[in-house]
């Protein structure tokens, strides 16, 4: 990765490779050509701190990631086990420290990461020479910095970074804007239903029709005069269009932008990449690759990935159960609507049709799903009980967390919530001229969740600072409609039907 | 070669020390890292910095978890992860490890956080003796120092690469190979004690919360005490009107409702200052934590004369914390500043609510008196 360091594996450690590839390529996993550097810790600290990637523009928070992930490995509290980047040709990087048995593992598992890169639906729109897209941006933003100042910089970079999830998720995959139609002035005309007699006309199209119809056109007219047409979920590719922004301001939001699309992919597919890598590493290695020598300290890390806490998913665990439970299912015909109108519990738990689809079943799957889809899919009751999960929610009496449920319905809604626009909340754009004084407006679609009101000001500070002109958002808080708006100087709170 | 990132890094820890970007100084939140000490689990201070989305406010929000318990089964603190939102996806997979901090340990970790300075002994200066630390794993040593777990590991995985395991009759006999001990380092400790005498306001206004504050402050204090002396004592004193000694268990628990008057605890402090520390041979520390109100100007004034004339000159520090509280008037912190201001052993900290914790505990003991 740097250019004075020799970081090719050395022969013992290419062995490894061509073997556990061998495996991999056997199970049936198709991945790109995928690259292992071996790092020491402090080099694998900076690199996993910058996202993956050895080159980035230079900002503190990368400064910040890496304090963390050093100071965790130093106090013996985390450890970095495996890092993935996806890109033609992929680079997974190996840590220097570890026993033969965890570079195998560690190899395992980022083959089946490099299959769902190379297969998922979810990156087929992702830039693979991402590796060299990342060290261009930062020498853009470096070349910026000598022009214009490291502060004035960062500054923007830290605004930017306030609204970077201001981006339409799913956008990637279809063209949201429609063409601007040119449609000139010609004075409104309606027509009626078709009268083939005049004096039926009266009755066909009375007049009160005729003028309904000519206000629902006026209607339609005028919200093609709005700004945006329709309400915009990009909100960055918003700011980039219309907002007064400096040249260089442009670039580095532009930039920022591509790299927030290029990362969403892997927060949208979180529980079943890594439950897919997970499956596969668990595979190979006890299938094939293991030395009875090296299985209790296999055993030892492989349980250290799936431990679990109560406050939490941990999405290796939860995505290698239901990968497993997918292939189980397809095995043995536990689907379709047979066995969904069976109510004999003995005979659903004897339930064996011998149909051996489960291997199939999931290469498909791990294709065309998503974690809200493959929960929304494949979550199913005996799973969710067999898993032992449960809703959570916050004591406000007892200033605590407590588990609130374990009813199927009720776990499954909330953690498709969670999932639902990567946790995010969904803020759109909805008028770029609000109350014709060139205001910016978004509006908040309010789910049952109200947003966190102080970071909501702060973050529309640093909107308005994008946009010049005073901003606002409608939102919800306790129930009521409220719009709250930024001028640069004074925030202010108006009550709004919501 | 320097890594690239080393940049990144300082001007991340210019911005936490807050020598530019102050804009951002609101954003900087603490206790990230969580370690455990016996069962409790504890965080670690490592600041970060939160910057502003449109989100979710977490308490609002809830989720999923996994594992046992019914409906109303209270979740351990820590369980919950920090906020609602991961991180923006990268392909890295970290792992929190569950160790066991000792308490030299954490005390090493708090010294390295806060930039604490080892203390400038007081007491009979030159007087060393060694301590023993247990530090690593060797493959030899006296069976009274067997390390249980990694011995049975490697007996594990011994006959089990050899093909004598039996999962039927998962018997598993150590050989001499197999077995490890723990292994020490000896330190070099200064041959002195310490006494902390702990006071607080147990009136009225104070309340759970900042009581709460005083026991994590009061762990802390001890933890970096007890790292830095051979020995270390703990006396605790409360006071409304009337000042008595107590132990631990009651210190935390008391709450009484009478008046305030600060100079009972300091005059109980000085009598047992001079009943049982020799100030030859002890260092000394006072803590007094209020809420800031006190019954008159007049025990005010008293309370300055005592330290002034009794207590300053024989103890290493003197610290105040005053714990913010919806009752109190908070004027006793400006009268001690007014009183001492560029004293050197008098440490005064006010501490607005429990992201304050660390910062005051910076303040108490930043000066390596």
């Amino acid at each position: 990765m740097n250019e004075n360091r020799d970081t090719q594996i050395p022969p013992r450690l290419s062995d490894i490779k061509k073997e556990i590839e061998g495996y991999a390529r056997g199970f049936g996993l198709d991945f790109y050509e995928t690259i292992f550097e071996v790092l020491g810790y402090d080099e694998i600290n900076m690199v996993a701190a910058y996202g993956g990637f050895p080159n980035r523009y230079p900002h503190w928070r990368f400064g910040m990631e890496y304090e963390q992930l050093s100071k965790g490995y130093e106090y013996g509290l985390s450890k970095i086990y495996e890092m993935v980047i996806n890109n033609n040709p992929s680079y997974a990087y190996l840590l220097e420290s570890n026993m033969d048995v965890d570079q195998k593992l560690v190899m395992a598992h980022v083959f089946g990461h490099v299959d769902f890169f190379k297969n998922n639906f979810s990156f087929r729109h992702t830039n693979r020479k991402m590796m060299d897209e990342m060290a261009n941006h930062a020498t853009r933003v470096r070349r910026i910095i000598d022009k214009v100042g490291l502060e004035p910089v960062e500054t923007f970079v830290d605004r930017s970074l306030s609204l970077e999830n201001l981006i339409d998720q799913h956008s990637q995959h279809f063209q949201r804007r429609a063409k601007d139609k040119d449609e000139e002035d010609k004075p409104i005309e309606v027509r009626g239903f078709k009268a083939d007699r005049e004096y039926m006309q009266g009755f066909i199209n009375p007049r009160e029709f005729l003028d309904e119809q000519r206000k629902k056109l006026e209607d339609e007219r005028a919200a093609k005069k709005k700004f945006p047409e329709r309400p915009q979920r990009d909100v960055l590719q918003f700011l980039l269009e219309h907002a007064p922004l400096e040249r260089w301001e442009g670039e580095i939001l532009s930039l920022m932008r591509e790299e927030a699309y290029y990362f969403a992919p892997q927060g949208q597919t979180k529980i079943c990449n890594e439950g897919w890598a997970s499956f596969w590493h668990s595979k190979i290695m006890t299938e094939k690759a293991l030395k009875d020598s090296e299985i209790v300290d296999y055993a030892d890390h492989h349980s250290g990935t799936m431990g679990t806490r109560p406050g939490a998913i941990n999405p290796y665990k939860l995505g290698i159960e239901l990968w497993r439970h997918i292939e189980d299912r397809w095995n043995r015909g536990r689907f379709g609507k047979e066995y969904d109108d069976c109510d004999d519990l003995r005979a659903r738990r004897a339930w064996d049709k011998k149909l051996g689809l489960g291997r199939q079943k999931i290469f498909e799957v791990r294709k065309h799903y998503n974690d809200v889809t493959f929960i929304d899919e494949f979550l199913t009751a005996d799973f969710a009980a067999e898993q032992k999960l449960f809703v959570y929610g916050f004591n406000e009496k007892g200033n605590r967390w407590e588990i609130l449920d374990r009813e199927f319905q009720k776990v499954k809604r909330k953690l498709l919530q969670q999932l639902t626009n990567f946790g995010q909340p969904i803020i759109e754009v909805v008028d770029g001229n609000f109350e014709n004084r060139g205001e910016l407006l978004l509006a908040h679609r309010h789910d049952g969740v109200d947003l966190r009101v102080d970071y909501a000001k702060d973050t529309l500070a640093n909107l308005q600072a994008m946009w010049r002109r005073p901003v606002a958002i409608v939102t919800r808080v306790d129930g009521k409609g409220v719009l709250m708006r930024f001028d640069g100087r004074d925030h202010a709170d108006r009550k709004v039907d919501y | 070669m320097p890594l690239k990132i080393k940049q990144d890094h300082s001007r991340f820890r210019e911005i936490i020390r807050g020598r530019i970007k102050n804009n951002l100084r609101k954003y900087i939140q603490k206790g990230e890292m969580i370690g455990k000490k016996g069962k409790d689990l504890i965080t670690i201070p490592v600041p970060s910095i939160d910057i502003p989305h449109f989100r979710y406010g977490h308490k609002d929000q809830g989720g999923v978890g996994q594992g046992d318990g019914e409906p109303g089964t209270v979740l351990a603190p820590g369980a919950v992860e920090g906020d609602g939102h991961g991180k923006a996806g990268q392909g890295e997979g970290q792992h929190a490890l569950e160790v066991d901090l000792s308490l030299d340990e954490l005390a090493e970790i708090l010294g390295e956080e806060l930039a604490l300075p080892r203390i400038q002994n007081k007491g009979k200066k030159n007087l060393v003796t060694p301590k023993v630390k247990y530090s690593g794993v060797h493959t030899t040593g006296p069976e009274s120092l067997r390390h249980f777990k990694r011995t049975y590991k490697q007996a594990l995985k011994r006959s089990i690469a050899s093909g004598t395991y039996n999962p039927a009759l998962p018997i598993i006999v150590p050989t001499r190979e197999d077995k490890r001990y723990r292994s020490w380092r000896v330190q070099e400790m200064p041959q002195s004690n310490a006494v902390v005498i702990y006071m607080m306001d147990v009136s009225g206004s104070m309340g759970d919360e900042q009581k709460e504050i005083v026991r994590i402050e009061s762990f802390w204090i001890d933890t970096w005490l007890r790292a830095n002396y051979k020995g270390l004592e703990t006396r605790y004193i409360i006071h409304d009107a009337v000042a008595r000694e107590v132990d631990r268990e009651t210190f935390f628990h008391t709450r009484e409702s009478g008046g305030t008057m600060i100079s009972s605890a300091y005059k109980l402090c000085k009598e047992m200052m001079d009943a049982d520390y020799d100030t030859g041979s002890w260092n000394i520390y006072p803590f007094h934590f209020s809420d800031g109100d006190n019954w008159s100007a007049d025990d005010t004034r008293t309370c300055v004369n005592l330290l002034k004339s009794e207590i300053l000159t024989k103890v290493n520090q003197f610290a105040y914390g005053q714990v913010e509280s919806p009752y109190g008037s908070g004027q006793f912190i400006k009268d001690l500043r007014e009183a001492f201001d560029s004293v050197e052993n008098v440490a005064l900290s006010e501490i607005s609510n429990k992201d304050a914790i660390y910062n005051s505990i910076k303040e108490f003991l930043g000066k390596g008196s």
